[in-house]
């Protein structure tokens, strides 16, 4: 009666061989392309540490006044740019500015790959029910997948490092751009599509005239999410030697030092409160043709 | 423009048929061969859109095809420039058949030949006035002065002026329709086609747009293809008039040929409630005569109602139908007047209405 209190389990031999196998030739794979991909992510890793250097390396001063004026820009709110300012003049006052520049480097960084790689999926996705079809189950798989378990690719792949780590950020935060362009894209008036087919208009001109102008107040809840989603990934990179306020966070956890991780903590929500305000304010003021509305 | 004193292009329409469903070039042939709508539906789960649809839309006048909702009109206008594909049947228009065309020849005869008005506008919601009208352009490839200075034409032609930078939303329904019939106009292009275009409209806003309409064909002259349910609507614009019943061209012809001669009961219920002393002109109850007559003179064209309020104000009983040289052409009785005015017209000539 064995196989009823015990699961009838695979032989433990059987097993180990396949993931023997199939770690053998993830490694193999490592070593005959790990090279290549560090060689064709060396703009990307180039564009990394000029964006920390940046923001690390020029005076507070600047910086605070540039992330303040982005956010007036965006939002065309005082409200919003009086906020900013005061969070990084918190977050700077109680000594954790560098780290706070790195994560929101390493924040925009992988949020913008995300954008430069999500959209164009994105748009596939809403021409072809095929390519939807495919792609859906995939998204559903890294939405649900443990953020860890994407560190361990990376790290066999590219090893230890802030790349690595840029990477699996990425992953984990480009399902909601991917969603929400294919969904905003989806959703425009057929009757406007119609009107641009009656007129001529080119599979191209259909796409930069009416599908993306009127899909891009979605798109940009897409971009509020992914940037969320970074911001959470960014903390959990840590563990890969990606710097920033992740690392602290990770160090309180190590050696119990409540009020560091508090800190870390609450910087982080500083910064995940300006992207969002300033994202989601730069959404809705996308939207105002559709707002005024004669009455 | 240039075009302006040439005949429009005429659109010439041959057996054309559209069956919906998953593979409807198989039963072409049995529907040509007389399957019913029914039974395609029920045996075969297909269908039947439109049934050999013959019809031929003089260039340079407005030919109404009229039905109710699912009748296939707006199907029908929607082969004119392929925004849906016919399963057989040809649509000629000028020389070109537009079924046979490619992808490329289809998009630049959209760009040059053909325009459109929606029933719901269809403006693009974050461009300005300005922006929707020029849109034919800009796929045109005019360059952007031109285009502005096409677009602001039409746009004062149509009543907008000190709209152009106002959003679509903020415009009443009404005024969104004009930039929609301003959009297809700036197109320049020798055909319209409009699809219940003024069929969202409030009733007077309606009458309003359908009096724009016709005046800027006298000096458009363009083709123009115009869908709609209503049939005093039909009866005003048209020249020519096709009745679609679910799918077949039950009836088409002159205005006055629809409301003097129906071809069956379902038209006959259609006509009944129509003003006929605003549609049926002088020409068809006079009796032509060669030499003077006398009484009051009364142009060719003009409706019954004319001639019986200018008849009735002189206290005569006889009036001259005169051409347009002022010659006269045939002699007017103003109890034949009376008479085609009232007769309730039924195919069956069954008058149920007098008892």
């Amino acid at each position: 009666m064995d196989w009823l209190t015990e699961f009838p389990a695979m032989d433990r031999s059987s097993l180990t061989a396949i993931k023997k196998t199939i770690d053998l030739g993830f490694r193999d794979f490592t070593r005959a392309y790990g090279d290549a991909f560090e060689t064709a992510l060396s703009p990307v890793k180039w564009f990394m540490f000029w964006m920390e250097d940046l923001l690390t390396d020029s005076p507070w001063i600047l910086v605070l006044l540039a992330i303040a004026g982005i956010a007036y820009a965006a939002s065309r709110s005082i409200k919003i740019a009086g906020s900013v300012a005061i969070i990084l003049l918190l977050v700077g006052y109680f000594g954790m500015w560098e780290d706070t520049m790195s994560t929101i480097a390493m924040t925009i960084v992988a949020t913008l790959l995300a954008i430069v790689v999500g959209i164009p999926i994105g748009i596939l996705m809403a021409r072809s029910d095929r390519v939807q079809a495919i792609f859906n189950p995939i998204l559903d798989v890294m939405q649900t997948m443990p953020s860890f378990v994407y560190l361990v690719p990376v790290i066999m792949l590219l090893g230890i490092g802030r790349v690595p780590g840029l990477i699996a950020v990425m992953v984990y935060a480009i399902p909601p751009i991917i969603r929400l362009t294919n969904l905003g894209i989806r959703l425009v008036d057929k009757d406007v599509l119609e009107a641009a087919d009656a007129f001529g208009s080119s599979s191209w001109q259909r796409l930069k005239n009416v599908q993306m102008p009127l899909a891009l107040p979605t798109i940009m809840a897409g971009v509020n999410q992914t940037i969320m989603m970074a911001l959470a990934m960014v903390v959990v990179a840590a563990m890969i030697g990606v710097p920033g306020l992740g690392l602290g966070i990770l160090r309180s956890i190590n050696n119990q030092y409540f009020t560091l991780g508090m800190f870390n903590g609450l910087a982080i929500v500083g910064i995940a409160i300006i992207f969002d305000r300033v994202s989601q304010a730069y959404g809705k003021r996308l939207q105002k043709h559709l707002e005024v509305v004669h009455g | 423009m240039a075009d302006e004193n040439k005949p429009g292009i005429g659109i010439s329409i041959r057996n054309l048929y559209k069956i919906f469903g998953s593979d409807p070039a198989a039963y072409v042939d049995m529907v040509k061969g007389g399957m019913s709508k029914t039974e395609l539906n029920e045996k075969h789960s297909h269908v039947l859109g439109l049934k050999d649809i013959n019809i031929d839309m003089p260039g340079g006048a407005i030919q109404v095809v009229m039905g109710l909702s699912g009748s296939g009109k707006s199907t029908l206008i929607r082969h004119i420039n392929r925004l849906i594909d016919p399963t057989a049947g040809e649509v000629i228009v000028g020389e070109d058949d537009v079924v046979k065309m490619n992808e490329k020849e289809l998009r630049e005869f959209r760009r040059h030949k053909t325009a459109m008005v929606f029933q719901k506008f269809a403006l693009l919601p974050h461009r300005t006035v300005m922006e929707n009208t020029v849109y034919g352009l800009e796929l045109q490839g005019v360059p952007r002065k031109k285009q502005e200075e096409e677009a602001q034409r039409w746009i004062t032609r149509v009543g907008l002026e000190g709209f152009e930078d106002n959003y679509p939303n903020q415009l009443s329904g009404g005024m969104q329709q004009r930039v929609g019939l301003a959009r297809a106009l700036t197109n320049d292009a020798p055909i319209l086609l409009m699809d219940e275009a003024f069929s969202a409209l409030d009733p007077l806003i309606r009458m309003d747009m359908q009096s724009v309409l016709l005046d800027l064909q006298k000096e458009i002259r363009k083709t123009i293809v115009f869908i709609t349910h209503d049939l005093d609507e039909a009866l005003r614009l048209g020249d020519r008039i096709a009745i679609l019943r679910d799918g077949e061209v039950v009836q088409q012809g002159t205005k006055q040929e629809i409301v003097l001669k129906p071809a069956d009961e379902y038209i006959s219920n259609f006509v009944r409630e129509v003003n006929r002393g605003r549609v049926i002109t002088v020409d068809m109850v006079m009796t032509p005569v060669s030499g003077e007559g006398s009484g009051p003179r009364i142009k060719t064209g003009s409706v019954l109602e004319t001639a019986a309020k200018k008849m009735t104000e002189q206290s005569v009983s006889h009036a001259v139908v005169i051409d347009e040289d002022g010659k006269p052409i045939g002699s007017l009785n103003i109890q034949d007047v009376i008479a085609a005015m009232v007769t309730p017209v039924d195919h069956t000539m069954v008058d149920d209405e007098a008892a």
